[in-house]
């Protein structure tokens, strides 16, 4: 018996290296629970046949040493990430069957290192959700509490984790798909700087916004999957090449710290909470905050005027790029295809079929916010909100080392709840929106247990690919949680 | 309603038609509120560096059979679709 509970990509890889355990049958435990706990949980939409013999494989790289640290760590990967000769449907019934025709570069990456890839996990129709409840294959549920959501959009890569049917996965964040989940199931999820890991072979959401992003039991597995994805990409335009990132991290070094543990400067903006927090969290923010000041942070409270429009801004953005996205499908190259009588009718009628309600809705908003007469009001005031954001965030950043609010302001709720309103889904990822918008990378941390048995979580933001701090101060919190 | 339907190419019925307004009105009313921010001229700092590469012919890995194996409708190896014009 492995004990995956408190099993790490190193505890792994050493139990591989000194031959505990070989990597199928590390694989082997994970199929178990899988078999055990996937009909009722619905993390997994698809084991991958070829599991084991990727597991085979990577046991001969331990053999003929060239194992690398991610050689044999069994991974959960997110169904919009193309992985070829498998399907990758993004949640939605318009991709049921598509079948990948390439690699995707994360996908790429993984296989060089000889990670085991065991299947593909649920999702909000193209990650489009908060709760894994827009799929077209049926919601996922929470580990911790069944009735209960596990949040969204990449809720079946966080529960695969966190029910150990994967040691760790892969999600995409567009606004908080990666954060939000991990907070609702007790997990580390990063969300890195835009342009750190490559987005070629991911279906996009929001061009501008969307990173695939890891999630693990500790901040060390996190920062290994980071360090491992992370680097440029010449398939991906906005891939940022590898001298601009170091620019970026010393100009918005104006302290001129030598090592990221000098970075003890933590800003909170109370202001963006003081309504629409639930108490318990409000309560658990504030435990946490002790915690870091005991452990030798300092705590200074700051202002994010233009942040507080994060997510109206978000809401205008996100959908005009959905809507332009999406219009990919037509009914023509994808598999699923309606009748009708003419073109035009296809068209209609396939992404009638084809698309769920929360698509339909978010290309329809996006179709009116670009639309010629409200482009001025919406989109193109949003863009510039946006740069306002980002530029405040920026700004911040010469002051404080990191920004702090709690990861969701509720605790997971019920299955069910907020389908039918909309914005009071949208407002789970209100403290997620700025990092998304500014482009800074995120991390969200377990910040303890309610008193139902249910998870909290915090968020740190840091400046433009500054993911080390983020690690580090995740590892100092960590201590100060034991 | 009717012309987003029509410009996005999506058919509603009346059913849905009736409730995506609604939803839309509601998230619009929320949007809204970034039309009171006051902003100057945003100049945007942003560095512009040429992410175009030589206009050369390079091999891509992906497979032709996968990608035409998956269309709706195909004939002679095309994609086959409804009368244009």
């Amino acid at each position: 018996m492995i004990d995956l509970k408190n099993l790490t990509i190193e505890k792994a890889h050493n139990g591989f290296k000194n031959g505990d355990f070989s990597c199928r049958e590390l694989l082997e435990e994970y199929l178990k629970v899988i078999k055990e706990k996937n009909e009722e949980l619905n993390a997994y939409l698809e084991v991958y046949k070829d599991a084991l013999e990727q597991a085979n494989i990577a046991q001969e790289k331990f053999t003929d040493n060239t194992a690398t640290i991610l050689t044999g760590i069994p991974f959960a990967i997110k169904d919009n990430i193309l992985f070829k000769e498998h399907i990758a449907s993004a949640g939605s019934k318009i991709l049921e069957n598509y079948t990948a025709a390439y690699d995707s570069t994360v996908i790429k990456e993984l296989k060089k290192c000889g990670a085991v890839l065991v299947g593909r996990t649920n999702m909000d129709e193209f990650a489009m959700g908060s709760s894994t409840q827009t799929s077209a294959f049926g919601v996922t549920k929470n580990p911790y509490d069944i009735t209960r959501v596990p949040g969204g959009s990449s809720g079946g890569s966080a529960v695969a984790v966190a029910a150990d049917m994967a040691l760790v996965s892969l999600g995409t964040e567009t606004c908080g798909s990666v954060r939000e989940p991990a907070a609702f199931c007790g997990l580390v999820g990063l969300k890195p700087t835009y342009g750190a890991v490559s987005r070629e072979g991911i279906s996009a959401m929001g061009n501008s916004l969307d990173q695939v992003s890891p999630f693990s039991k500790t901040v060390r597995d996190v920062e290994i999957v980071f360090n491992m994805l992370s680097k440029h990409d010449p398939l991906d335009s906005t891939s940022v090449p590898e001298v601009l990132r170091n620019s970026k991290v010393k100009k918005q070094n104006p302290l001129g710290y030598s090592h990221t543990g000098e970075a003890k400067k933590i800003g909170v903006p109370w202001h963006l909470f003081k309504e629409g927090v639930e108490i318990e969290v409000q309560e658990n923010f504030r435990q946490s905050l002790k915690k870091l000041k005991n452990s030798g942070y300092e705590i200074m409270d700051i202002e994010l005027p233009y942040s507080k429009y994060s997510l109206a801004t978000y809401y205008i953005i996100m959908p005009a790029e959905v809507s332009t996205n999406l219009s990919r499908f037509d009914g023509m190259r994808y598999g699923f295809s309606a009748e009708g009588d003419n073109l035009s009718e296809v068209y209609k009628k396939s992404r009638q079929l084809g698309f769920g309600k929360e698509a339909r809705r978010r290309i329809l908003l996006g179709t009116y916010v670009l639309s010629h007469g409200y482009y001025d009001a919406y989109y193109n005031k949003a863009i510039r909100v946006r740069e306002k954001i980002k530029e405040e965030i920026m700004k911040t950043f010469e002051k404080v080392d990191y920004i702090l609010t709690p990861t969701a302001p509720m605790i997971p709720f019920k299955l069910g709840e907020k389908l039918d309103d909309p914005v009071a889904m949208y407002l789970c990822d209100i403290f997620s929106a700025p990092a998304n918008l500014s482009g800074v990378p995120s991390i969200a941390l377990p910040s303890g247990i309610s008193k139902d048995g249910l998870p909290f979580s915090i968020q740190f933001m840091a400046s433009h690919f500054n993911e080390d701090a983020l690690f580090h101060i995740g590892k100092d919190f960590e201590l100060a949680m034991q | 309603m009717e012309d987003l339907a029509e410009l996005a190419r999506i058919e509603l019925t009346g059913g849905e038609k009736k409730e995506i307004l609604s939803d839309m009105e509601s998230i619009l009313g929320y949007v809204k509120q970034i039309e009171g921010v006051k902003i100057e001229d945003v100049k945007t700092k942003n560095e512009l560096y040429n992410v175009w590469r030589e206009d050369v012919a390079e091999p891509r890995e992906f497979s032709s059979e996968l990608i035409t194996g998956q269309f709706p409708a195909t004939q002679e190896g095309f994609l086959k679709v409804r009368k244009i014009l």
